[in-house]
């Protein structure tokens, strides 16, 4: 099958768009100009000032000469492509693939294959994005040709029709000037000089002749025309491999709809999922508001799912942040990550108990996509003696401990994240100490066992090491103390509390 | 004599039924490993499919709580399903929980900043069939969210533990089973110097349709043991007496 490609000429970009944000410049001449090499150079016209012969490039003092009531509006660099941009994704709605057109940026491009039989045919197709643009307020000629090239010359160039049938664009293009080629400055004067006013005048020449004299680029923009070179468009979104649209007939503005909307795309997305033995791992649903917003909810699963309900059970969580005004006109269902599932293994452990079972995943995901993905968390031991390290997080849900937790030496069932420093009594050293005094109240110490001396990791901090003692008070109450640093450096120890045992 | 007690009993065994507590099947009436207290519930098991509360009011009886309740994990844990902890301000060690037998690397925490957040979880983690348990730090319960919790745990048989750490709070909740545990002196054999295995005072504050009460209890490596002391016949409730000996 033959591609198709539309290409949309904004013939005043940023006046259209001045004109929308301010419409009480509607009867004002007005042009953008940038400052270069000191002067103001005019960078955009508007269709009133281009009347009164104001062109691109002029200087802005000599434009308010000729035209007296000339508004100046200070231009920006890069304004026109951000611009192009925003309407390039909302133009996603008529084809998944739309590029910015980086010749002369003031355009885009859309590969159409396969798109203009949704709206009724070709011509159908056109009609309903000029109408569309214009009642945004923007004016646009298109072109439709078999080429990128093609279609851009048609949209700027043609005189007859913007149509220009499969196959037929080789014969369009013929009438049109060299400009339409998307030429460089130099070869148009030079073509100019020659006196080839029409491309007919020289395309019948031998290639040989044609690079002699205008070198490899001209011959590479009159080959992407023609089509017989190939021509790369780079997609505004690249287009995810598991994707399903569901256009809608009245725009969606309640949740009722929009949960209709997801079911029906799950079903889609989540039947393709299973054919190919994967799972979704992220999904992202966007919805094209009329009002030519975009809004968009994302969820995530801990392990690739292809369960319509349980994916729907995290949309469910997340359908209130869409906020649909005037309707939503185009749902589009996105798997940007997925993963491979084992359908065997599914099926094997789908009774049994444990990290892999299937309702225990469903709950964390449920839980993630509510509270946040980054709450969960799983330990396996790390081998460190110092406490606060000797447990790490687990990367994965099933994730096994490579090492054995340790139960050798006692430890406390609470853990204080900062040490609390105690006054103690002590008469021997390296005995434990005889009370000691926390919180205001005094402990005095009955039973005791230590001291067990933890070196700090010196490649990993500084500092002094730590001798632990476990202590039991009068009522029975057991902690954890310890010091830090030598009893003998007079003043440089100091007494903690770090835990409490059970 | 004998019969007029073999009346009573099974009288209250009828009246269990009427309640809708059906007697455990006899195979699979396995124990906690409480020894003596799991005759304080209802047909002597220990209530699996319930909500328990464990009261604290200092950090030392909820690390006490806390070893305690590893200590009932290692055996729900047995089977090899997962356990929740969630928290709002979690001091839990858990390099701790190997000591009771508690298989760490399955138990998910889930470190919360807000109380509303723990109980949407809770509630979420007791209706998952595939867990054991699910541990729940909160402060404030009221009478409609422990009903909830309540109604998802009888349909799906996971057993809740609430461990409440600012108990000074009183809340009304409809939990099956109300906990105090309070660390006691330890004790080792023949006078030994050091600390002995960790001991506590249980105590069963409130149990739905079981007989409250207190008993003294030890972890010994692996299991539960009771400690029978002279002073048992003293069995006065609620007395904050020291026991020690």
């Amino acid at each position: 099958m033959s591609k198709r490609y539309v290409s949309i000429w904004f013939r005043h970009l940023l006046a259209d768009w001045q004109a929308i944000r301010r419409p009480e410049l509607k009867d004002v001449p007005y042009v953008f100009a940038a400052p270069d090499h000191g002067r103001m150079i005019i960078t955009a016209v508007s269709p009133l000032a281009e009347q009164s012969g104001i062109e691109t490039g002029m200087r802005a003092a000599d434009a308010k000469a000729i035209c007296p009531g000339l508004e100046v509006i200070d231009d920006k660099p890069d304004r026109a492509k951000k611009l192009l941009r925003g309407i390039g994704e909302w133009c996603i709605r008529y084809s998944p693939t739309v590029a910015v057109d980086d010749f002369s940026n003031d355009g885009l491009f859309m590969e159409v294959s396969g798109c203009p039989h949704l709206w009724g045919g070709e011509r159908e197709y056109l009609k309903e994005i000029v109408s569309r643009l214009k009642s945004k307020g923007y004016t646009v000629r298109l072109g439709m040709a078999d080429t990128v090239g093609a279609a851009w010359a048609i949209a700027r160039f043609g005189r007859v029709t913007p149509l220009i049938h499969a196959g037929e664009h080789a014969e369009a293009l013929l009438p049109l000037p060299p400009e339409a080629l998307r030429l460089e400055q130099g070869t148009l004067a030079k073509l100019q000089k020659l006196g080839f006013y029409q491309i007919k005048s020289f395309i019948g020449m031998p290639r040989s002749v044609l690079r002699r004299r205008f070198g490899e680029g001209f011959l590479l923009r009159l080959g992407q025309a023609l089509g017989t070179e190939n021509e790369i468009i780079e997609p505004i979104q690249v287009a995810t491999a598991f994707q399903e649209r569901l256009p809608c007939l009245e725009p969606i503005k309640t949740r009722r709809g929009i949960e209709i909307a997801i079911k029906r795309l799950l079903k889609k997305l989540c039947l393709r999922l299973q054919q190919e033995g994967k799972g979704l791992r992220s999904g992202v649903l966007t919805g094209y508001r009329i009002d030519g917003k975009i809004v968009r909810i994302e969820i995530g699963t801990n392990s690739a799912s292809h369960s319509v309900s349980h994916l729907y059970k995290l949309f469910e969580l997340k359908i209130e942040q869409i906020r649909p005004a005037l309707g939503i006109e185009l749902f589009v269902l996105d798997a940007p990550k997925t993963d491979d599932v084992d359908a065997a293994q599914e099926a094997i452990w789908s009774d049994k108990l444990g990290m892999n079972d299937k309702s225990l995943i469903q709950m964390l995901d449920r839980v993630a996509g509510k509270v946040g993905p980054n709450v969960i968390r799983r330990y396996v031991p790390d081998t460190h003696y110092w406490p606060e390290r000797s447990f790490k997080k687990s990367l994965t849900i099933t994730e096994l401990p490579v090492s054995g937790w340790r139960n050798n030496k006692p430890r406390p069932t609470e853990l204080l994240s900062r040490p609390d420093p105690i006054e103690v009594m002590a008469i021997i050293p390296d005995h434990p100490p005889k009370f000691f005094v926390y919180k205001n109240t005094r402990h005095n110490i009955v039973k005791a066992d230590g001291p067990e001396r933890i070196e700090r990791e010196w490649w990993l901090d500084a500092g002094e090491h730590r001798d632990y003692y476990q202590v039991e008070d009068e009522q029975g109450r057991r902690y954890w103390l310890f010091r830090s640093g030598h009893y003998s450096d007079a003043g440089r120890y100091q007494w903690f509390l770090h835990g409490f045992f059970a | 004599m004998d019969s007029k007690k073999a009346l009573i009993d099974k009288l209250q065994k009828d009246i269990l039924l009427w309640q809708g507590y059906k007697a455990q099947p006899a195979g699979k009436a396995d124990t906690i490993g409480l020894g003596q207290i799991e005759s304080a519930f209802p047909n002597g098991v220990f209530p699996k499919r319930a909500i328990h509360e464990f009261i604290t009011f200092v950090p030392e009886q909820s690390a006490a709580s806390d070893g305690f309740i590893a200590g009932l994990l290692s055996q729900l844990m047995k089977e090899g399903a997962a356990c929740v902890w969630v928290s709002t301000s979690r001091k839990l060690f858990p390099s701790s929980l190997s000591a009771f037998n508690v298989p760490t690397e399955r138990i998910i925490f889930m470190d919360v900043a807000k109380e509303k957040d723990v109980l949407w979880i809770m509630e979420e983690a007791l209706k998952c069939e595939g867990l054991a348990a699910v541990v729940a730090e909160i402060n404030d319960l009221s009478l409609t969210e422990s009903r909830r919790l309540q109604l998802a745990v009888e349909n799906s048989g996971v057993t809740g533990f609430i461990l409440r750490k600012d108990a000074g709070k009183k809340a009304s909740s409809i939990v099956t089973a109300r906990w105090k545990i309070t660390p006691l002196p330890s004790e080792n054999e023949d006078n030994l110097p050091g600390i002995g295995f960790p001991r506590w005072r249980v105590e069963l504050l409130k149990v739905r349709n079981g007989s409250p009460g207190w008993w003294t209890l030890e972890w010994e490596a692996d299991h539960f043991k009771e400690v029978v002391t002279e002073k048992v016949s003293t069995r006065i409730f609620g007395q904050e007496q020291r026991q020690i000996g």
